[in-house]
């Protein structure tokens, strides 16, 4: 695809019309309010529909609740035997597909996550119910591994037949007394996407596992790392900027996580929140019980860590790590100019569309802007109103049926563990320095004025986007790969970054530009078209003749 | 072959008189088959005389695939077949999806095939229509003639009209039809005429009144149908009466439920009213 094709000034409104006007008025009329110019209006911010159902026979870039809560929350800890109640499919295609990575097995903990564990429900468990064929999985699972901890998933039948998966749960927790067993009613029909999955799986990891640590973890400046989940080796190359910068990272949610350092979340003094979307139920629930603060960070773009360190060393306030960071900033960031400077020619004045998760759509604009590129268009496919527009919106969210189907746990100070990190002083001083708590301005305010914001955008938007401004990339996930790609366009998948990364931190953004530039400069696409594309005519004789 | 479902609500006695009404038609020469549709699995006993036979699930619990058609059909009395589909104990799996497989499981066994010489195929359902399993007997045109089991009594006439709803629904997509209200008295107040008036309404008619009596009562702790335990009595003659009323009937229609209003106001007009 040539400049010269591409449109010079697309006109947003146009753009817009031009997405709905094949949809039935009803069908017009609900995506409408998911479509969001971005533009500044009189005395207020545009508002977008978001976490509502997707309208039937759309066909949606979403996943299911189950994947939510198995495949993204708990899927990458270690060490707890992920074990699926349900039809073998369920388990066999949510199995390591995420790609999130894990350092393996060593004196601390095993790896469970090679292994692909599920009940395989046949017609006869669906009729009689599933209950004693989960039991003897337990079993199994436990005498194979003797794990710490065993999580069963509620795959659509389980709840169905209304088998009783917690009951299951409790009486082998208490029969094997060394192995926390615990269930999730996580299924996949639940909710209106995947977010409602995360939700679920928030509530039992703190419930059945966070504060369960017999020993006390050691490190002067103590955080948890909340959303990060290990795609292509991302926490690693986090990980390794904290030991660098003297930050014990007590525990992640839930990249190359195990059941200890879930348990011992309460030790930390500081909570990273990276996807705000899916983990900032642990946030809130973390500092209400046990006074830990939180704060949104981003390590996805050179800036945006180096920006989060700073954020760090300011709440600890101490000059040792103040200092620290900005020797590991310095050090770390030749590199990054050297790539950028290699690569910022070539990438320069590109365009990108993102259309994934519930956060990585806002954070990778962070590394797109470090190579020079213009988002036209960016959407999540779970995020809910805050997420676009802000934390302040959420007052005013309705609860609506489907939201109200997930468990909501009420969480209050624990009378021996609950020790605010800072006093209401030390916050409101902090603030003042610019450390925002329990902030996230969301996803609008970093885009340009006239971009389109489209919530759980679908093939057939994707489609027309495409045609329509012609991007010189599009970044979703597997779903969309292979459309897009026949259009033409480069695409990147976000959410498993296809084999590649990491692409957090300092070397992830080298990893990123590099991956980028290839891209956006191959040429293979301007070979698209078939010979006889291009002369359909072809001439031939008998072979009598 | 003509397929038979019959509905009505729990405790209504469908069982009892499915059971007695088949032996009257075999008393006529017709050879049925009756396939229980109901965990419990008790809907031959009283033509097999007592409860001891394997239910499809089950076989196919224990033999995995290989369930031939003679380890889930037992012969019972008057040369009919009595099949159960059973299932799960209460509480826990998905009966509907029992049934879902044992009526599939016939099916694919030839149960239903020519060479069988099958006049009728009695489906007798658990309850009411509670979900797409129990439903399955009147979908893709297993049964094509529905009888319904109902007394005067409120709750009886109200599952009733539920069923109906049921029997719309596949009937404008399929070729089942309601045939006929049976109504099995329980000696509520001008109950044959009310029943009459509420099949009327119904689009169909009742087919048949069968007056209670503690014969049937005899002869089931016997475990026999009435026709079996003393031919002579009155009350096998009714048994027969509605034998042949079903086996000459050609009334099917697709019904036409009434809103509650509508009920309820026929409950009053016909019994309240005129004990007032």
């Amino acid at each position: 695809m040539t400049k010269a094709q591409k449109l010079v000034q697309w006109d947003p409104h146009n753009i817009k019309a031009k997405m709905l006007e094949k949809y039935p008025p009803k069908v017009a009329r609900k995506r409408a309010k998911q479509i969001m110019i971005n533009e500044a209006q009189e005395n207020s911010t545009p508002e977008i529909v978001a976490n509502v159902r997707t309208i039937p026979g759309i066909i949606t870039m979403r996943g299911c609740t189950y994947a939510g809560c198995k495949g993204v929350i708990m899927g990458p800890a270690c060490d707890i035997v992920n074990l699926v109640h349900g039809p073998i499919g369920c388990s066999f295609y949510a199995w390591l597909t995420r790609r999130n990575q894990t350092d393996g097995i060593n004196d601390t903990h095993s790896n469970f996550l090679p292994y692909c564990m599920s009940t395989d429900m046949q017609d006869t468990d669906i009729i009689f119910g599933g209950e004693k064929k989960l039991e003897t999985a337990i079993q199994e699972a436990y005498d194979l591994f003797k794990p710490k901890a065993i999580a069963i998933f509620a795959t659509c039948p389980v709840g169905l037949i209304g088998d009783d998966i917690h009951a299951v749960a409790k009486k082998m927790c208490a029969k094997f007394g060394d192995c926390n067993v615990f269930a999730f009613s996580c299924e996949g029909y639940k909710g209106v996407s995947q977010s409602s999955g995360h939700h679920i799986a928030n509530n039992q990891v703190f419930t059945h596992i966070v504060g369960n640590s017999p020993t006390e973890k050691k490190g002067k400046y103590k955080i948890n790392l909340l959303g990060e989940y290990n795609i292509g080796g991302d926490g690693f190359e986090i990980d390794r900027i904290f030991v660098k910068c003297g930050i014990s990272n007590i525990s992640t949610f839930s990249g190359n996580s195990t059941y200890d350092k879930f348990a011992s979340a309460n030790q930390a003094d500081l909570s990273c929140v990276m996807c705000h979307r899916s983990i900032n139920y642990v946030a809130d629930m973390l500092e209400t019980k046990y006074g830990i603060p939180w704060i949104k960070v981003n390590f996805i773009g050179a800036e945006a860590t180096a920006k989060s360190l700073r954020k760090i060393a300011k709440y600890f306030a101490e000059k040792e790590l103040i200092d620290r960071v900005e020797e590991v900033i310095a050090e770390e960031m030749p590199a990054v100019k050297a790539a950028i400077k290699d690569v910022l020619p070539r990438t320069k004045d590109k365009t990108a569309m993102l259309f994934v998760g519930g956060s990585r759509a806002h954070h990778y604009q962070e590394l797109f802007r470090e190579l020079g590129m213009k988002t036209l268009s960016a959407g999540y496919e779970f995020a809910h109103r805050d997420d676009y527009e802000g934390r302040h919106v959420l007052p005013g969210l309705k609860v609506d049926a489907d939201s109200r189907n997930i468990e909501e746990i009420k969480v209050s100070a624990d009378p021996e563990l609950y020790n605010p990190r800072k006093t209401a002083e030390e916050v409101a001083a902090l603030e003042k320095q610019g450390v925002d708590f329990k902030e996230y301005g969301g996803l609008n305010p970093i885009m340009d004025e006239g971009t389109l914001v489209v919530d759980d955008l679908n093939q057939f938007e994707a489609e027309k986007l495409v045609e329509l401004m012609k991007p010189d990339l599009f970044c979703a996930g597997i779903k969309e790969k292979y459309s897009i790609q026949k259009l033409g366009i480069p695409m990147k998948q976000l959410h498993s970054y296809d084999a590649g990364g990491p692409y957090a931190g300092f070397r992830g953004a080298v990893n990123f530009y590099q991956e980028i530039d290839r891209l956006v400069n191959s040429r293979i696409w301007s070979y698209m078209q078939a010979p006889w594309q291009k002369n359909p005519e072809l001439s031939a004789t008998y072979a009598w003749e | 072959m003509r397929k038979v479902a019959i509905y009505g609500k729990g405790g209504i006695g469908k069982s009892t008189t499915t059971q007695n009404t088949v032996a009257g038609l075999a008393e006529m020469g017709r050879k049925v088959m009756v396939v229980g549709c109901d965990p419990k699995a008790d809907s031959t006993r009283l033509l097999l005389g007592g409860l001891a036979q394997k239910t499809v699930l089950d076989a196919l619990r224990e033999e995995g695939e290989d369930v031939e058609l003679d380890d889930i059909r037992k012969a019972a009395y008057g040369g009919t077949w009595a099949v159960e589909s059973g299932g799960p104990e209460p509480g826990v799996g998905c009966a509907g999806r029992g049934i879902i497989t044992s009526i599939n499981m016939l099916e694919s066994l030839g149960a239903y095939e020519e060479c069988e010489g099958l006049d009728y195929a009695f489906y007798d359902v658990l309850g009411d229509v509670v979900c797409g399993g129990f439903a399955m007997p009147i979908r893709d045109g297993k049964a094509e003639e529905i009888y319904i089991v109902c007394s005067g009594e409120m709750m009886a006439m109200y599952a009733a009209n539920n069923i109906c709803k049921g029997v719309m629904k596949f009937a404008q997509s399929g070729s089942v039809r309601l045939a006929g209200l049976i109504c099995n008295s329980r000696n509520v107040d001008n109950e044959e005429q009310m029943i009459e008036e509420f099949a009327k309404k119904l689009g169909t008619h009742m087919i048949y009144f069968i007056p209670r009596h503690n014969d049937v009562q005899r002869a089931e702790i016997n475990r026999k149908t009435v026709i079996e335990w003393d031919p002579t009595v009155s009350q096998a003659d009714e048994y027969r009466g509605l034998a042949r009323a079903i086996d000459s009937n050609k009334n099917l229609v697709i019904p036409t439920p009434l809103e509650i209003d509508e009920l309820e106001q026929l409950l009053l007009d016909f019994g309240l009213l005129q004990q007032a």
